[in-house]
């Protein structure tokens, strides 16, 4: 499945996803377009399983989606819905066609079919046609909800550093889509960690994309007479980068592949951490090499650099996943600590309540 | 592009199998095996040890079992050799013969040879060093000067190898040397021999590293009679043979192990109740580690599909070295630990000796500034 998701999406994000309409969607212009594309090929429904309307793709298989999205720096939710479908679609849901997005930070109540309380930072908030989150029931039970955008009481606007919408919803007293208790085996904080590995494949991608960028602008640029790749500085720089790309994309190809039955939550955070890590190292070089021309609105070199800088910090930044990852193994001591390594893909983290994102 | 050689590779079950085994293994037989020596890593020797692990079959174990291996996939070797490096066992006396001599014996040896190596070397008995650089070729090693010259029926040595890790230990060496006319293009005319290191006219002298240790050597030839069969592999052939070699020498877990006690005694030291910047600190390193071994276990499956990952192995050696150089760093960063040579806390003296050792890791088998030259090679800008 995975060979015919990544042909299908890249020749359909090079035809529609081009620099100029990458652009021309920053500030929170929907891209109706490419969404009608994504919608009808039935991407977005990839993770739901059959019975319920999908194709019943594995994240394995959703890797490649989601890290040509990065590449191309799609302005779209796309990852957003492939992670609410598929939450649905585990809660028993049907999955939802259309515009849908996710809610990771939420702080909700759920009274029998109805909901108070905001969602915060949903990407698209101002765009979707509906939200997934997680509502707690008055005694504390956690459910999955789908929320209806023109439900919402308040809408609060904010765009990331790369005009990507992050919005607000108030809810009061909204009647909900879809509703039904989170299943076992998913933790309350699933949409966090879900969007943490979202990140993680983007960041890979988008990486690929702007190293592929430098290495040939190295090779095309000319200074003192030969081209600027010929010099040793630029080479170890460009190799510096090499290797980070390289870390991004098997850390965030472990996490897909290892949340095979729930989501591999010390993967993950690995992943988040390590695409961080490398978005920081590729962005600062990739402007280096690049010259004052990377530094300018007419070149597309920071239709990358700028998502880098915002998906590092979303759903968790290096920080709070290092902190989280460190405090459980402080925890476990030096004894437990490379058996727990060495079964990342079946170890949960250790939620702070201290550390809300 | 370059970067996609790296895909995701799991261990397989049959594989992972063998942890519980090998844990069970080095609970027994290193039991209080004190971090100050779990600390040297991969130089840490003890012949006994190894001629142990010779004896469950950890040593050679991909090897063919007509020669004494076990015929086990790499990545039953992956699971052996990461569990013993993560508990700091002393490995190094079979270290060498069992990631590069033995597979190259093995690949590219006569029948003979093989049947004359490769059992030794399975039974955790017979070592091996690794003689190539010289006192003016580090770096650039195609500019050796040591030469092998035929002589009736044998081959005449004559020259000197440096920094050779373990000679002092070792029955045998595999050295790069000259077997052509000066002229020919730089790598050509080199070829390798398997010397026997006892035999007359070597002089092997120990060299003390900055901390008092003494694990590298200076070897010197002095007219040293080679029978015919001491070649391996093609004349004229070394180079291309040890750039096969080095695949498997720069992308194993002991690139970014090495650190690995202090990691530990970090984690000790600091505690349960860690604060912010101790957490995130341990967590970040962690992360990395994570994905320094799905890196190397990638390039490891590479290898068994028998491709020539040159590429990503220098990836996992320049970050894994920079990974274990860090961790010295972090603990300083973290901690108000004074290093201590003697007396103080177990913590205090591992720190002190990998502080004092981790210049060398970006050195050995490679430095870094080689390692980026060849990555920007494979991203077409050289
Ligand atoms: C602990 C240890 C164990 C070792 N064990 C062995 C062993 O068992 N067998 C063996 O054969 N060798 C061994 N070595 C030697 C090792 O392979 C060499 O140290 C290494 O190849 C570098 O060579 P050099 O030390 O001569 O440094 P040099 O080559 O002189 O390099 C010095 C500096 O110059 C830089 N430099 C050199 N050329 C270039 C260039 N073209 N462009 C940019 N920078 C450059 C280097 O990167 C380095 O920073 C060992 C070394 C150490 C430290």
């Amino acid at each position: 499945m995975r060979e015919i998701f990544e042909a299908t999406i890249e020749r359909l994000f090079a035809d529609l996803a081009t620099p100029a309409y990458v652009m021309s969607c920053e500030g929170g212009e929907w891209p109706a377009e490419l969404w009608a594309a994504l919608d009808e090929s039935g991407f977005t429904l990839a993770g739901v399983t059959e019975a319920l309307g999908g194709a019943e793709a594995s994240w394995a298989d959703m890797y490649v989606l989601i890290r040509a999205a990065g590449r191309f720096s799609v302005p779209a939710p796309l990852g957003e819905a492939l992670l609410g479908n598929w939450l649905l679609s585990r809660a028993g849901l049907e999955g939802r066609a259309g515009a849908i997005s996710v809610a990771a930070n939420a702080d909700l109540v759920l009274e029998g079919e109805r909901v108070y309380g905001t969602v915060y930072s949903v990407p698209w908030g101002r765009n979707v046609e509906a939200v997934v989150a997680i509502a707690n029931s008055p005694t504390g039970v956690a459910h999955v909800v789908l929320l209806s955008r023109i439900a919402a009481s308040e809408l609060t606007l904010s765009l990331n550093v790369a005009g990507e919408p992050r919005d607000d919803l108030g809810f009061t007293s909204a009647q909900v889509l879809a509703q039904a208790p989170l299943p076992g085996g998913l933790d309350a904080n699933v949409l966090e960690l879900g969007g943490a590995m979202l990140r993680a494949a983007q960041t890979a991608g988008a990486l690929h994309a702007l190293l592929d960028m430098t290495a040939n602008y190295a090779g095309e640029r000319k200074q003192f007479g030969k081209a600027i790749g010929s010099f040793q500085a630029i080479q170890q720089q460009l190799a510096v980068f090499a290797e980070q790309a390289a870390a991004a994309g098997i850390a965030a190809e472990a996490a897909f592949t290892e949340s095979s039955a729930g989501l591999a939550a010390l993967t993950i955070a690995a992943a988040k951490i390590s695409t961080a890590e490398a978005a920081s190292v590729g962005a600062s070089i990739a402007h280096s090499v690049h010259g004052a021309i990377g530094f300018t609105e007419e070149y597309p070199l920071h239709l990358l650099t700028r998502r880098l800088w915002a998906w590092r910090s979303e759903f968790g930044s290096a920080s709070l996943w290092s902190q989280r990852l460190g405090t459980q193994i402080c925890q476990g001591g030096s004894d437990g600590y490379w058996p727990l390594l060495t079964s990342h893909g079946q170890q949960p983290l250790t939620r702070l309540a201290s550390n809300p994102v | 592009m370059a970067i996609s050689q790296f895909s995701y590779s799991n261990i397989p079950p049959e594989a992972e199998a063998l942890r519980t085994e090998v844990r069970a293994f080095i609970l027994d037989t290193l039991a209080d095996y004190p971090p100050t020596l779990s600390a040297q890593s991969w130089m840490g020797f003890d012949a006994e040890f190894s001629k142990k692990l010779g004896a469950r079959g950890w040593v050679g174990m991909a090897l063919p079992k007509a020669y004494g291996g076990g015929e086990a996939g790499p990545f039953a070797r992956y699971v052996i050799i990461e569990e013993l490096l993560a508990a700091g066992a002393p490995v190094s006396a079979h270290w060498i013969a069992d990631r590069q001599s033995g597979p190259l014996i093995n690949r590219f040896g006569t029948e003979q040879q093989k049947q004359h190596f490769l059992p030794a070397i399975c039974r955790g008995e017979s070592y091996f060093c690794i003689g190539m650089s010289e006192p003016n070729s580090g770096s650039d090693l195609a500019s050796i000067k040591s030469t092998a010259v035929r002589d009736g029926d044998s081959w005449l040595v004559n020259g000197q190898k440096v920094w050779t890790t373990n000679a002092h230990h070792s029955q045998y060496m595999i050295a790069l040397v000259r077997t052509g006319e000066k002229q020919a293009a730089r790598h050509e005319g080199m070829s390798q021999f398997i010397v026997d290191l006892s035999l007359p006219g070597i002089t092997i002298r120990p060299i003390r590293d900055l901390a008092g240790g003494e694990h590298f050597n200076e070897v010197f030839f002095d007219n040293v009679r080679l029978p015919a069969d001491a070649l391996i592999g093609t004349e004229g052939k070394g180079w291309d043979q040890v750039t096969a070699e080095l695949a498997f020498e720069r992308s194993g877990p002991e690139r970014f192990l090495s650190c690995m006690a202090l990691l530990k005694t970090l984690i000790d030291a600091v505690g349960k109740s860690p604060d912010a910047l101790q957490a995130r600190e341990i967590g970040r390193l962690s992360a990395k580690l994570l994905t320094l071994r799905n890196m190397s276990l990638s390039v490891t499956a590479q290898l068994a599909a028998g491709e020539h990952p040159a590429w990503a192995a220098s990836c996992v050696k320049d970050l894994g070295n920079a990974f274990e150089q860090e961790i010295p760093e972090v603990a300083q960063l973290l901690l108000e630990t004074e290093p201590r040579q003697d007396g103080g806390s177990e913590h205090a003296r591992v720190l002190a000796y990998l502080t004092q050792m981790a210049p060398s890791f970006s050195l050995r088998g490679g430095t870094r500034e080689i390692l980026r030259g060849i990555i920007a090679r494979g991203l077409g800008l050289r």
